[in-house]
């Protein structure tokens, strides 16, 4: 996409003049605008040096008062009771127990519904169906967090009474369904640009449809279907809305998916909806938490960004 | 190589085929859960919240009692932020859009640079905006937990929306177009203002609606600024503290009372239904685009 971006066209400036030299009252507004704009563009700079230093700034206060080993390494976490603890590895548990089984979701159901519409739907079907898909991606987190609580849950608790009410599982599963368009659509993309005459010259060789889609389309297609299972993933990691609401608020180094569990973004929440007073040692551990996610998340997108550009298969 | 008989190639055809059968119907099978699962979710809040909707719960204030709690607070809050958000966010991006489209050379450092910015930034989590608002925009700029920190919160989030968005339909604009005007003498603003951005309006203004319903759905952000759960009053100045949709929705949801759990579901689907009319809007604007292009 990247890639995509840097191509486009432009037109050469115009150079000189042939007659005159246009006047500075000529110029004068195209330099006002030229100026407005690259304003505008440092703007989007701006939002990131002011990301990363606000959480920077606040998580080098917190990290004087706990040490960063403790955070990194321990696996308690409860800087709101009185006897606290720092230890992020109960929030990163929670975090990645939901990431992954949304994960387990989407992974299957993306890129079986990719290879769908790719290989095997008719144009008008694929045309139908990939924008109704999209549509899964278009709906707010909060509403799916409602589904998961209201619907999901009760559905699993009616399986098994060992699930609690807030559960890593039922928000995974819908977290899952959120990302699924996600995979599905940039999935599709990577193997519609797979040139038609390998699928032609594996079809000669007498290959069937279901040999051709997996031996030859989906290696082809690999990097970018890597690329979006990685930033479906950073998107997981990232989601919020849903594991606050059916998740639950419970920091637990765990790896059952059938109890409350909270995640980095929870957390973050909990913090906000409560009255702990800002400038707090309890208040600053949500930029610390936050640094932190934000780290992961990017490490993410720069390793799907990177996936795409090292191991692109180029044709002709 | 192994030469086979033809006994023992047709009983492999005959295998694949069937495996290829049965792959097809679990492809199938895939897309039609996920289709499923939308079906489901739309149904079951349908079922839900649809009795709740009606002009009282349009026009009442939050309420202890669930039968006469309303959005009328946070449909307000949402409309001013999404205003405010819509100007800042549209005016921002599109500017962006137009100094690296058009004043940077191709190779030029700064826009790459500033292009993988924008690409990474794309892909922050949301609540991450919502704490750099609360220190910028709340606290480092003393504008409280208004309205107006909310909307460039916001702003700021869905800025990577637009600026993409423009600038795929800046470069749709065929390059003839601005030699044209240049050899005829016209400075780069008059080429840009006027026949690069009427060119480029429709499909600038799709990426501006496809993120303004972004923004609309938006809960952690304004979470995290300080947005109130139970607003008795209609805010009445930029600086005025406020509700918004998402944030009452998550607030019923939040509540063990069913009654509550409707008025969620209700709350959804006013929601939904702003979504939707934002949506048909973007592909009225992308068919007539295209139409345009075809004739």
């Amino acid at each position: 996409m990247a890639r995509d971006e840097l191509t486009g066209s432009r037109a050469a400036p115009p150079q000189g003049n042939l007659f005159r030299r246009r006047s500075w009252q000529q110029l004068l507004p195209e330099r006002i605008i030229k100026i407005t704009l690259i304003l505008c563009t440092s703007i989007s700079i701006l939002t990131t040096v002011g990301i990363v230093s606000v959480l920077l700034f606040e998580a080098v206060q917190f990290f004087g008062d706990v040490s960063i080993f403790k955070f990194l390494t321990g696996t308690k976490w409860t800087p709101l009771f009185t006897s606290q603890q720092f230890g992020v590895l109960a929030l990163v548990a929670g975090t990645m127990l939901t990431a992954v089984g949304a994960m387990v979701v989407a992974l299957p159901l993306g890129l079986l519904s990719a290879i769908y519409l790719s290989e095997y739907a008719p144009d008008p079907v694929r045309r139908t169906l990939k924008p109704v898909l999209e549509v899964l991606a278009g709906i707010p987190t909060v509403v799916y967090g409602y589904f998961a609580l209201l619907f999901i849950t009760p559905l699993l608790r009616g399986l098994s009474e060992d699930i609690a009410v807030f559960n890593a599982l039922s928000a995974s599963i819908v977290m899952g369904i959120m990302i699924l368009p996600m995979v599905s659509s940039l999935s599709e993309d990577a193997m519609r640009s797979v040139p038609r005459s390998l699928r032609e010259a594996a079809y000669a060789l007498g290959s069937t449809k279901l040999e051709v889609s997996t031996r030859v389309v989906v290696p082809a297609a690999l990097s970018g279907i890597m690329a979006a299972f990685i930033l479906a993933a950073s998107r997981a990691v990232g989601e919020t809305m849903i594991v606050a609401i059916a998740a639950g608020q419970n920091p637990t180094f765990t790896l059952n998916p059938l109890v409350p569990i909270e995640t980095m973004t929870a957390y973050i929440v909990q913090v906000s909806q409560g009255d702990t007073p800002n400038g707090t040692l309890e208040f600053r551990t949500i930029f610390a938490v936050a640094l932190l996610l934000f780290a992961i998340t990017l490490l993410m997108n720069l390793l799907s960004q990177y996936v795409v550009r090292r191991f692109q298969e180029e044709y002709e | 190589m192994a030469i086979i008989s033809s006994g023992d190639f047709s009983r492999r055809m005959n295998r694949r085929k069937w495996q290829g059968r049965a792959f097809h119907a679990l492809c199938l099978l895939a897309i039609s859960v996920a289709l499923g699962m939308l079906a489901v979710l739309l149904v079951y809040i349908g079922v839900k919240g649809a009795s709740g909707v009606d002009w009282d719960f349009l026009t009442s204030f939050a309420s202890r009692h669930p039968d006469q709690a309303g959005i009328k607070a946070a449909l307000l809050g949402t409309i001013y932020v999404i205003s405010i958000t819509s100007v800042v966010a549209f005016t921002l991006g599109v500017g962006t859009a137009i100094y690296l489209e058009e004043y940077t050379a191709r190779n030029n450092r700064l826009a790459r640079l500033a292009k993988l910015n924008i690409a990474n930034l794309a892909g922050v989590p949301s609540i991450v905006y919502g704490l750099l608002g609360l220190a910028i925009f709340v606290r480092g700029m003393h504008m409280g937990q208004s309205v107006l920190a909310g909307g460039f919160t916001l702003a700021l989030l869905v800025l990577p929306i637009i600026i993409v968005a423009a600038g795929e339909a800046l470069r749709a604009v065929p390059a003839s177009t601005r030699e044209g005007a240049f050899a005829l003498g016209a400075t780069r603003w008059q080429v840009i203002w006027n026949l690069v951005l009427p060119q480029a309006f429709p499909g600038i203004l799709t990426g501006v609606i496809l993120a303004v319903s972004r923004a609309i759905g938006e809960t952690a952000p304004l979470i995290v600024i300080g947005a109130l759960t139970f607003v008795p009053f209609t805010p009445d100045s930029p600086f005025s503290r406020f509700s918004a949709l998402p944030i009452q929705i998550f607030n019923w949801t939040a509540r063990p009372q069913a009654g509550f759990q409707e008025a969620a579901a209700a709350g959804i689907i006013v929601l939904l239904v702003a979504l939707l009319v934002l949506n048909a809007g973007a592909v009225f604007l992308r068919n007539k685009f295209q139409n345009r292009d075809g004739g």
